[in-house]
């Protein structure tokens, strides 16, 4: 697993895209447009897109911005922090994988977007704040759920 | 200001339920060919005078697959998916094609046997590659109702709505089950009750969500020529709009407005009617908190206001806005797409042949849908007797 060293070895072109890494979209849990997304969160990083020329970000990634149709989009990392809008607790058996009771979220990145999550806690609130967290998956890319973060 | 729509008046000349709570004895099809009959019926027409078909959740191509069974080959036909609400965009584009000359005598239906068939999923397929596999599903989300808890937990949240206020919505509801005789659920129901079923997704419980039945029905609509025909009173559709707004639920703005707001206006903008002149109002109660939203969104009220609004039971028998007047999607029957049912509802109500749940002299009734995952989709229809 060195795919970021590989670029600064002397290869030829066509083995840049020549890594060991999986690639997510031949497995059905991703598709050409969030590749990158999976890709970081591989990494552990949590990245949305963001417009050059009007500085909106939004996330799921397309290949335009909302904001001003502009085409020029970039990722960039997030803080990985943000704020609960809505929060339930689901005690419906929805996955073997997931036994109830758990705590389904809504939360607003600091950048702007938000993300469907889960938030890992026993208690939390509309309001609270929060910080990215990777819940490993068997053959998966760790997905982003959030913890508490702790007030100073 | 003139319009196509309001000089060539659109009518619902027929309307009938398919058999509704559990169906063992007849297919989704056989169903719907049956309603069909009878609707056309009530309009002195038969299968051969239907040049328009509307359907959804009739399998793939539903259009295709419904014409074929009836015997139909429309010039105008539409099998979109617009949710549970898709009936009302169907009345709202019939009404469009039929005052242009398109099409003539538009036949709206469709049944469901998600009770017999026990096959209502509760979550979006994983690793299909979709947004929603990518996105939603791995977080354990309940589909729809974890949708719809997001949404009544950030409404309670923003406006200080109280749990007593939903259950107000399906006390309501069971208070016009009981004079329905086709309704599901007809036992007695109290705050209390609602407030102490088992909870599934906070704050929603097991009696803020709807029924899971069986059921269907059938509308036929057509314009002033062919309504003269009719044995029943022509219902004449005075007004319509909709609008959709997200599917995933991370993609809306704001989980406490519903593109009701938007269908709302432009239907009441139509008929020229304000909330004030709805006699009826048949809303789409897929979940208690659902009809607060809509009552807000189409003025009824102002935002964040409608928990006070239906308190002393405004929309119970009796109350000032008779409301979910069939007892609704949550106690007399949800067969997976209610729109359908409202629109038979309010036809019944404006014709005054609603038996014991009749509201007295009711002339303009409201049908509001919605469908989708919290709100995805809404379209409303006003209907008044000519």
């Amino acid at each position: 697993m060195a795919p970021v060293a590989l670029l600064f070895l002397p290869l030829p072109l066509w083995c840049l895209a020549v890594t060991d890494k999986p690639n997510y979209s031949d497995l059905g849990a991703a598709d050409p447009t969030t590749e990158p997304f999976w890709q970081a969160c591989a990494e552990g990083r949590l990245i949305v897109q963001r417009c050059t020329a009007c500085g909106a970000h939004q996330f799921y990634p397309r290949p335009f911005c909302l904001a001003c149709e502009g085409t020029t989009l970039s990722w960039v990392e997030c803080r990985g922090t943000g704020t609960i809008y809505s929060l339930t607790t689901m005690r419906l058996p929805v996955d073997p994988q997931l036994p109830p009771p758990y705590l389904l979220a809504l939360v607003d990145l600091d950048e702007g977007p938000r993300l469907l999550t889960n938030i890992e806690a026993a208690t939390a609130a509309i309001g609270d704040r929060v910080r990215v967290a990777w819940r490993q998956r068997d053959g998966l890319p760790p997905l982003p759920i959030f913890v508490p973060l702790r007030q100073p | 200001m003139p319009h196509a729509l309001t000089t060539s008046p659109v009518y619902i000349v027929g309307a009938a339920e398919t058999p509704l709570g559990k169906v063992t004895d007849q297919s989704e099809f056989s169903m719907v060919g049956l309603a069909a009959r009878e609707a056309l019926g009530e309009a002195g027409l038969g299968f051969r005078d239907v040049d328009a078909l509307f359907t959804n959740y009739m399998g793939e191509e539903g259009s295709v697959q419904l014409g074929e069974y009836l015997g139909i080959r429309p010039r105008y036909a539409e099998s979109s998916d617009m949710g549970g609400a898709s009936f009302e965009f169907f009345v709202h584009h019939a009404m469009a094609a039929i005052a242009a000359g398109r099409c003539e005598v538009a036949l709206i239906g469709y049944a469901s046997r998600q009770r017999s068939r026990r096959n209502r999923k509760r979550s979006a397929t994983a690793l299909d590659g979709s947004l929603s596999a990518q996105f939603e599903t791995p977080y354990g989300i309940h589909f729809p109702i974890g949708h719809y808890a997001l949404s009544a937990a950030r409404y309670m949240h923003q406006y200080g709505a109280r749990l007593e206020h939903l259950a107000e919505i399906a006390v309501a509801a069971r208070q016009w089950a009981m004079l329905n005789p086709k309704a599901w659920s007809r036992d007695p129901l109290t705050i209390d009750d609602v407030m102490a079923s088992p909870m599934l997704s906070d704050p929603l419980r097991k009696l803020d969500c709807c029924l899971v039945t069986d059921g269907g029905g059938v509308v036929v609509v057509t314009g002033r020529d062919r309504a003269r025909n009719a044995a029943k009173r022509p219902i004449r559709v005075l007004g319509a709009g909709e609008s959709h707004v997200q599917w995933h639920v991370a993609q809306c703005p704001d989980l406490t407005v519903t593109p009701g707001l938007a269908s709302g206006r432009d239907a009441f903008a139509m008929a020229g009617i304000q909330p004030g002149d709805v006699d009826v109002f048949e809303p789409y109660d897929n979940f208690t908190h659902s009809v607060l939203l809509y009552l807000e969104d189409l003025g009824f009220c102002k935002k964040g206001e409608a928990g006070d609004f239906v308190a002393e039971g405004r929309l119970r028998p009796g109350g000032s806005l008779p409301s979910m007047t069939s007892g609704g999607g949550l106690s007399y029957c949800h067969p997976g797409a209610l729109g359908i049912l409202l629109l038979i509802e309010a036809v019944r109500q404006l014709r005054g042949e609603a038996g014991d749940r009749q509201v007295r002299d009711a002339e303009i009734a409201v049908a509001h849908g919605t469908g989708g995952l919290a709100f995805s989709t809404a379209s409303t229809v006003v209907l008044g007797r000519d």
